[in-house]
């Protein structure tokens, strides 16, 4: 590991003005990801600045009938906290289907947004990585990718990002708020990770020397019908070959509302209007879901290793819509699919 | 093991050590670590509580498993200096006064372990687990307990040995 300094930050403010005074400094909050970099040397700052104090760890309601949830709101309290439980159960599964208790009692809600792939060439410094070393080629595209991208990927990186959590948040149409130098803004979820184009070294549109201060979610949660279906080489504690996020509102055995994402297949969180659009209106059975399926897998491009996930992708999908509108959504307990 | 690079260590010079007090097994300790001083390392290189063992060193078998502020952690991916006033609760920290914690006793009864290494951090863990009361059926514990590999495969022991635990807590 680097040596590095060390400083906490005493308020959002001092936080922003400590990372703009140092071009090499990072934020650590729960430092589940970024520790672990710093260890395999891809992470190298000069400074840690410690976020972790900071007053930005309560979920509280909005006047829209919504819900804030601090910056620094750990993974295990988030999914069972019980305004998440009772109004976004979507969301308390697909966090507590990632990672181990341990690191969700550490982990943060900014730092689930802003972990980095786990692409084996991102960690291996020997290897030639864009999104670690921008310019020195993409050791994915003819090596191992079983893990990698299906959908949106680019010549020059085919990493996914890895969260459950910003699955659901995603197909919640959550907000991010962020601080910075030129002052307060919110980022639509769908905004603000981006696909690798030929800056994979962005993974988000974060500008520097911003800072994430909360996550809202709208009040529409999908409290019966949703799902949160991972699909994993192992049965607990490993990372998404595929995960649906999907919430339905029905009426009678029409699709009313519908939200689907995908999780495991791309540079970010996967949605598409036209698969929600092609559910909307329509019964809620095998061949609409079908046909949702085929739309979010239309430009599904397969690599050497990887291209088995658009078939279990097509099949995750119509499986998550069918457990969400029979209201049984996936237990992340008991694994057995049914 | 993880990799070190000695010319990364030499990229700026080394900031000074930082001084912190944790509270480990209820006892007051004061200390000097490096910004980058991991609190595992700060327990067992700088304080010899080596009960808590490195096995990955990056969080993914949960050997260093340890009670921060009665929350279950993995030691290895936290940093010393962030935990300054926090109280700590290792394997060595369990006992009192001579008489095993109920976990410790429940491992031996159902022989929940074969080489051991994995066990301090099987039973933080599960310590962890019981306190935050969300396991109650064996899928459960099994799902809560999955950030602790156990090489030798005594699972279905360790299981047991949680239940038993439970039923006495």
């Amino acid at each position: 590991m680097i040596n590095f300094h060390y400083a906490r930050a005493t308020d959002v403010a001092d936080a922003v003005r400590q990372i703009a005074a140092d071009p090499r400094a990072k934020f650590i909050a729960g430092g589940t990801n970024l520790i672990d970099l710093l260890k395999e040397d891809v992470e190298r700052p000069s400074r840690l600045i410690d976020i972790s104090r900071l007053p930005l760890k309560s979920v509280e309601e909005t006047a829209e009938g919504g819900l804030r949830i601090g910056a620094l709101v750990p993974n295990s309290d988030l999914a069972y906290h019980p305004l998440i439980t009772q109004r976004h159960p979507m969301l308390a599964s697909a966090i507590l289907a990632g990672a181990s208790a341990q690191l969700r009692n550490m982990a943060t809600t900014d730092g689930n947004l802003l972990q980095r792939t786990r692409c084996y060439y991102f960690y291996d410094t020997a290897t030639p990585c864009n999104k670690r070393e921008p310019g020195s080629g993409c050791s994915a595209i003819a090596g191992l990718n079983r893990m990698h991208a299906i959908l949106g990927a680019s010549e020059a990186c085919i990493a996914t990002h890895p969260s459950d959590m910003c699955v659901a948040l995603a197909a919640l149409d959550a907000t991010v708020h962020v601080a910075g130098p030129a002052g307060a803004r919110g980022i639509a979820f769908s905004d603000f990770h981006r696909l690798p184009e030929n800056t994979p070294q962005c993974d988000t549109n974060l500008q520097p020397n911003e800072i994430i201060t909360a996550v809202e979610l709208p009040a529409r949660g999908f409290t019966v019908n949703y799902s949160y279906l991972k699909i994993r080489d192992r049965l607990s504690y490993a990372f998404a070959l595929v995960s649906v996020a999907t919430g339905l509102e029905l009426e009678g055995d029409t699709i009313k509302e519908a939200r689907l994402a995908l999780g495991g297949v791309a540079h970010k969180p996967w949605r598409d209007p036209s698969a929600e659009a092609a559910l909307r209106g329509q019964a809620a059975n095998q061949s609409t879901f079908t046909r949702a399926a085929d739309l979010m897998l239309r430009d599904a491009k397969g690599f050497e290793h990887n291209a088995f996930k658009i078939d279990l992708a097509h099949r995750a999908i119509i499986r998550a819509l069918t457990q969400a509108s029979r209201g049984t959504p996936q237990s992340q307990s008991n694994k057995k699919i049914r | 093991m993880a990799r070190t690079s000695t010319a990364a260590r030499s990229t700026i010079p080394a900031p000074g050590k930082i001084p912190i007090v944790l509270t480990i097994n209820g006892i007051a300790t004061q200390l000097e670590v490096a910004p980058w001083t991991t609190l595992l390392d700060a327990l067992r290189d700088h304080l010899d509580l080596t009960g808590t063992k490195k096995g990955c060193d990056h969080g993914q078998c949960g050997a260093c498993t340890v009670l921060v502020d009665g929350r279950r952690i993995n030691s290895c991916l936290t940093l010393a200096v962030m935990k300054d006033g926090a109280e700590v609760t290792t394997i060595e920290g369990l006992a009192t006064n001579g008489v095993l914690h109920a976990l410790q006793q429940a491992f031996i009864d159902h022989d929940a372990f074969q080489c051991g290494y994995c066990t301090p951090g099987q039973i933080c863990s599960a310590a962890g687990l019981i306190a935050e009361g969300k396991a109650k059926s064996s899928d459960e514990i099994r799902e809560l307990m999955s950030g602790n590999i156990c090489r030798c495969g005594a699972y279905p022991n360790i299981v047991a040995a949680i239940q038993q635990a439970m039923g006495q807590s």
